[in-house]
C-alpha cells in the first residue's frame, strides 16, 4: 500500500501542475485572444479534467493511509508513530490528521474535494470558474510538492518492522477528536475558494458583483465549518485537558480564530459591496488576508515558531510555508496594482451614523481583534529577536485588550441592524433604541441586585465588570433583535392575519439572509453570555478518604469508592463520588483517569453534570503516593452550557441564511390573504 | 433660553448613565482576600504545561505546589506585586509572568493594540467625514443639472441588474 499511495501523490501531483500550467495558457490565450493550435477553450476544459482526476488520485493516497492504518502497516512509519493494534476503529480514522504528514494529507485532499466540486459546477460561469480552478490547482501544487519531497506520508520505517505501533496520542482519543480536525482543516481549506473566486475574479475584471453572490454561499459554508470546529475544539479542551476551562489563549487557537474573525469581517463588508458597490479594495484584501492567516495558522503550527499544547514537532516544512506564503503575497498585490482601476467604488458613505458605517465600525472592530491576537500570538519572537528576551503573552493579556473589544463589536452587533441605510435621524435612533437601552439598564439593575458587582472582596474585578456589562449588552442586543423580527411579523401578521408565529416564519423565509444573520446574531449573544459565566467559576481540590465530603456551591461530593476496569487500549480508575444537593442524593459521577498501554501516558476523563444554570464539573486527578487516597478537584462552572446551545443556534442560523429567499411570486402563493401594505422599516432593504 | 428638546434627551441621558455607573463602582466592600488569586492567574506554572499557576491540574506537579508556596511566603510578608513579580522573575525567568510587564520593549505589547486601534478609528472617522463631504457635493452637482432620461441607458442598467443582481440583505 506505501507504494501505492506514494505512486498515487505522484501521479496527483503531475496533474496538479497540468491544471495549473494548461489551465494558466489557456486563460492567457482567451484573454490576449492570440492564436493557437488548440483552441484555449479546449486547453482549459482538459486542465478541468486533469483537476478532477487529480482529486480521485489524492482520494487514492488518504485511502491507502487508511487502510495502512487498519491493516496495521508498521512498515509505514507515520503508521507506526500514530497508531497501534488496539486501538479503536473510529480512533485510527483520527490517526489520518494525528501527525505532521496525514494532516497535510488530508488537507490536500479537502481541497481536491473543494475543487472537485467547483469543478463538476463549472457550467454556474465558465470563464470564472476556470479561473478560480486554476488557482486551486496552484494551490495544490504547493501541498503535493511538500507531501512528495518534504513531509512524505508514505515513508518505510527503518530497521526491524516493529510489532506494535507507539499509539495515538491519548488526549486525541475521544469522540470529539474524530470531527474535530476534519470541521476545522474543512474551514481552513475551505477559505482557499473564495480566495480563488476574488483573485479570479481580480484578474480577469469579471463585470458585476455576481461573483460575489458565487463566493458567498462557498464563504458561509466554510465559516460554519471553521465555527464548528473551533466549537468542537473549545469542548474539547473542556472535556478532555482538565483544567475546568474551554479556551487557553494558546497560539494554536489563536491561529483558527484570526481567519474566523477576517472572514466574518468578510461576510459583512460584502453586502456593502452587494448593496452599494462601495468597499471592493477591501474586500478582496479581507479575503486574501484571511486565505494568508490560514496558511500562516498552518506555519505556526508546524513549523515550531510558538511553544504551543497543540503544535507537531518542528520540522522543515515551516521554510515551505514561508515561501509559499510570499509568493501567494505577491501575486496577490501584483494583480491588485495591475486591477485595482476595477475597484473603484460606485457611492460613498453619507453619514458617520448609518448602516454602512455601522458595517465599516464592524469591520475595524474585528480586525482589532485580529491584529491583537496575531500580536499576542508573535509578540514573543518578536521580543526575543528584539531585546533577547523571550516573554509568554498569555490569558492576561488577552482579557485586557481582546474582551474590552468583543464588548465593543456586540455592542455593534445590536446598533448595526438599528440603522437605517444612508443616514440617521435622531427621530429613528429614539425610536429604535429605547427599548435595547431599558433592556440594558433593567439588566444591570438585576445583576446588581443579585451579586453581579464590579467589586469582589474589596477589590476592583475585572471578570466582574466585564461579565455585568456583557449581561447587559448581551440584553440589549437580544432585546433589538427580536424587536427587529416582532415589528417585521407584525405587519405580516396583520396583512395575513396568521399568527405572530407564522407572521416570523414568513418573514424569515422572504428575506432569509437578513434573518438568518439575526439569528446566527441570537447565537453570538447566547455564546457571550455563556463565555460572561466564566467570571464566577469556583473550585476546589482536595484528597478525599472514604466518605469525606468536598463542598463547593449547592453541591456536596462525598467519596463512596473507588473502582478499577481495563481493556486492550487502557488501564482505567474511577473515583466514585455521591452528589447531594440539599441534604438529598442526587446522582453519582465517576471521573476516570487512564494509563494507555502502549505510551504509558496517563490521560484524565472529566465526568460533567451539565445544566442551564451551570456545570459541575469534576476531575479525578490521580492518588497520593504517600496515602493511597484519591484527589478529587471539582469545577462549578456558571452558564458553560449556553455557549454549546448558543453554537446549535448559530449554525441553525447559518443554513437559514444559506437557504435561497421565497421570491415574491412564490411567496404571494405561499400567502394567499397577503396584500400590499405600505413598507414597514424591517421589511425595507436588507440589514 | 430653554434648550432645544433633543439636547436635553441626551443630558439627561447622560447624567442617568453616570449616575448608574457611579452606583455599579459604589457597591462591595474594601478588603483585599482575592490577591492571591489574582496573583496566582498572573503568572505561569514552570513545569511546561503552558498553564497559569493558579489553573496547574498536574497531579505530582513539582513545581506549582512550589511556586503556590513561595507566592504565599512573598503575600505574607507584605511584598508589593511588583517585588513578587521580580522575585519570580529573578527565579524563573521572564516567561513565568502570564502577560508582558509595563515596562522597557514589553510595554510595546500593551501599547500596539490601542495605538491601532485608535488609529483605525480615527482613520475611519476622517474617512467617513470625506465621503459624507464627496457624497454631498456629488448630490448638489447632481440637483443642478437636467435629468437626462436616456431609454437605452436605463435598459442597459436594468439588464446588468437583472444578471448580476442579489436578492435583499445580510
Amino acid at each position: 500500500m506505501a507504494a501505492f499511495g506514494s505512486f498515487a501523490l505522484l501521479i496527483a501531483l503531475a496533474l496538479a501542475a497540468y491544471n495549473l500550467l494548461a489551465g494558466a495558457l489557456a486563460l492567457r490565450l482567451i484573454a490576449t485572444g492570440q492564436p493557437a493550435r488548440i483552441s484555449p477553450e479546449r486547453l482549459a476544459d482538459t486542465a478541468r479534467r486533469a483537476g478532477i482526476a487529480g482529486f480521485l488520485a489524492i482520494t487514492g493516497a488518504a485511502f491507502a493511509l487508511i487502510w495502512s492504518v487498519f491493516t496495521n502497516d508498521f512498515s509505514i512509519t507515520y503508521i507506526m508513530e500514530h497508531s497501534n493494534r488496539a486501538l479503536p476503529g473510529a480512533y485510527k480514522f483520527s490517526a489520518l490528521w494525528s501527525g505532521q504528514e496525514g494532516s497535510l494529507l488530508l488537507w490536500a485532499w479537502l481541497l481536491g474535494t473543494y475543487g472537485f466540486v467547483l469543478r463538476l459546477t463549472h457550467k454556474t460561469d465558465v470563464k470564472l470558474y476556470a479561473y478560480a480552478s486554476t488557482i486551486l490547482a496552484g494551490i495544490q501544487v504547493f501541498f503535493l510538492l511538500v507531501l512528495n519531497f518534504a513531509a512524505p506520508p508514505f515513508a518505510l520505517y527503518r530497521g526491524a518492522i516493529p510489532d506494535d505501533g507507539n499509539g495515538l496520542n491519548p488526549l486525541l482519543q475521544y469522540p470529539e477528536m474524530v470531527i474535530h480536525p476534519p470541521m476545522l482543516y474543512l474551514g481552513y481549506v475551505g477559505f482557499s475558494v473564495p480566495f480563488a473566486f476574488a483573485l479570479g475574479a481580480l484578474m480577469m475584471r469579471y463585470p458585476g458583483e455576481k461573483w460575489i453572490k458565487v463566493t458567498r454561499v462557498w464563504t458561509l459554508v466554510t465559516w460554519l465549518f471553521l465555527t464548528a470546529g473551533i466549537f468542537l475544539g473549545m469542548h474539547w479542551a473542556y472535556a478532555v485537558l482538565g483544567w475546568g476551562g474551554y479556551w487557553g489563549w494558546d497560539p494554536v487557537e489563536n491561529a483558527s480564530f484570526m481567519p474566523w474573525l477576517t472572514g466574518t469581517a468578510f461576510l459583512h463588508s460584502v453586502m456593502m459591496q452587494e448593496k452599494k458597490g462601495m468597499m471592493k479594495s477591501w474586500n478582496v484584501w479581507l479575503i486574501f488576508s484571511t486565505f494568508l492567516l490560514t496558511m500562516l495558522g498552518t506555519l505556526l503550527t508546524r513549523a515550531g515558531l510558538v511553544s504551543s499544547v497543540h503544535a507537531f514537532a518542528q520540522s522543515s516544512i515551516g521554510t515551505w510555508f514561508v515561501i509559499f506564503m510570499g509568493i501567494v503575497l505577491a501575486v496577490c498585490i501584483f494583480t491588485y496594482i495591475l486591477q485595482r482601476s476595477h475597484l473603484q467604488s460606485e457611492q460613498h458613505m453619507e453619514s458617520l451614523v448609518s448602516r454602512e458605517s455601522s458595517f465599516l465600525f464592524n469591520n475595524l472592530v474585528l480586525l482589532t481583534a485580529c491584529f491583537v491576537i496575531l500580536w499576542g500570538t508573535l509578540f514573543p519572537i518578536l521580543s526575543e529577536y528584539v531585546v533577547g528576551n523571550k516573554v509568554t503573552v498569555g490569558a492576561p493579556f488577552y482579557n485586557r485588550v481582546a474582551v474590552p473589544i468583543g464588548l465593543f463589536l456586540l455592542f455593534l452587533t445590536g446598533v448595526g441592524p438599528l440603522l437605517p441605510w444612508r443616514a440617521t435621524s435622531l427621530k429613528s435612533i429614539k425610536r429604535n433604541f429605547v427599548l435595547p437601552v431599558v433592556a440594558l439598564w433593567a439588566t444591570v439593575i438585576v445583576c446588581l441586585a443579585v451579586g453581579v458587582r464590579p467589586w469582589k472582596d474589596g477589590a476592583f474585578s475585572a471578570g466582574d465588570f466585564y461579565a455585568l456589562v456583557a449581561f447587559a449588552v448581551s440584553a440589549a442586543v437580544m432585546t433589538a433583535i427580536l424587536s427587529e423580527f416582532l415589528r417585521g411579523a407584525g405587519v405580516i401578521s396583520r396583512q395575513t392575519g396568521r399568527n405572530l408565529l407564522v407572521g416570523t416564519w414568513l418573514l424569515t423565509r422572504r428575506n432569509t439572509r437578513r434573518y438568518g444573520g439575526y439569528i446566527i446574531h441570537i447565537g453570538v449573544v447566547i455564546v457571550v453570555v455563556g463565555l460572561a459565566g466564566s467570571a464566577f467559576n469556583q473550585n476546589q481540590e482536595r484528597e478525599l478518604g472514604l466518605h469525606d465530603k468536598l463542598l463547593i456551591g449547592p453541591y456536596t461530593l462525598e467519596q463512596v469508592g473507588a473502582t478499577q476496569d481495563s481493556n486492550l487500549n487502557y488501564n482505567s480508575e474511577y473515583a466514585m463520588l455521591d452528589i447531594y444537593r440539599d441534604g438529598k442524593k442526587q446522582f453519582q459521577m465517576t471521573p476516570e483517569k487512564r494509563v494507555y498501554l502502549v505510551s504509558n501516558q496517563p490521560q484524565t476523563m472529566v465526568a460533567i453534570h451539565s445544566l442551564p444554570s451551570w456545570d459541575l464539573y469534576v476531575v479525578y486527578e490521580g492518588t497520593n503516593p504517600d496515602t493511597g487516597q484519591p484527589i478529587i478537584k471539582a469545577f462549578l462552572n456558571p452558564l458553560v452550557g449556553w455557549i454549546w446551545a448558543g453554537l446549535v443556534i448559530l449554525i441553525f442560523g447559518t443554513f437559514v441564511a444559506l437557504v435561497p429567499s421565497l421570491s415574491p411570486a412564490t411567496a404571494a402563493l405561499r400567502a394567499p390573504a397577503m396584500r400590499p401594505a405600505p413598507a414597514e422599516p424591517a421589511l425595507r432593504g436588507g440589514l | 433660553m430653554a434648550a432645544p428638546a433633543h439636547f436635553t434627551f441626551w443630558i439627561k441621558s447622560v447624567q442617568a448613565m453616570a449616575l448608574a455607573v457611579a452606583v455599579c463602582f459604589s457597591l462591595g466592600a474594601n478588603d483585599s482576600s482575592a490577591r492571591y488569586h489574582d496573583l496566582n492567574h498572573r503568572l505561569m506554572c514552570t513545569c511546561g504545561c503552558a498553564q497559569l499557576l493558579g489553573e496547574c491540574n498536574h497531579v505530582g506537579c513539582t513545581e506549582s505546589g512550589q511556586e503556590l508556596s513561595e507566592l504565599r511566603n512573598y503575600i505574607a510578608t507584605g511584598m508589593s506585586d511588583k517585588q513578587v513579580f521580580a522575585a519570580f522573575t529573578a527565579k524563573y525567568g521572564a516567561t513565568v509572568l502570564a502577560a508582558p510587564t509595563t515596562q522597557g520593549f514589553d510595554l510595546v505589547a500593551w501599547i500596539a493594540p490601542f495605538a491601532v486601534f485608535a488609529a483605525a478609528l480615527l482613520g475611519t472617522i476622517l474617512l467617513i467625514r470625506r465621503w459624507a463631504g464627496l457624497a454631498g457635493a456629488k448630490a448638489q452637482a447632481a440637483a443642478l443639472e437636467p435629468v437626462i432620461d436616456d431609454p437605452a441607458d436605463r435598459e442597459r442598467k436594468e439588464k446588468i441588474r437583472r444578471e448580476t443582481g442579489v436578492d435583499g440583505g445580510f
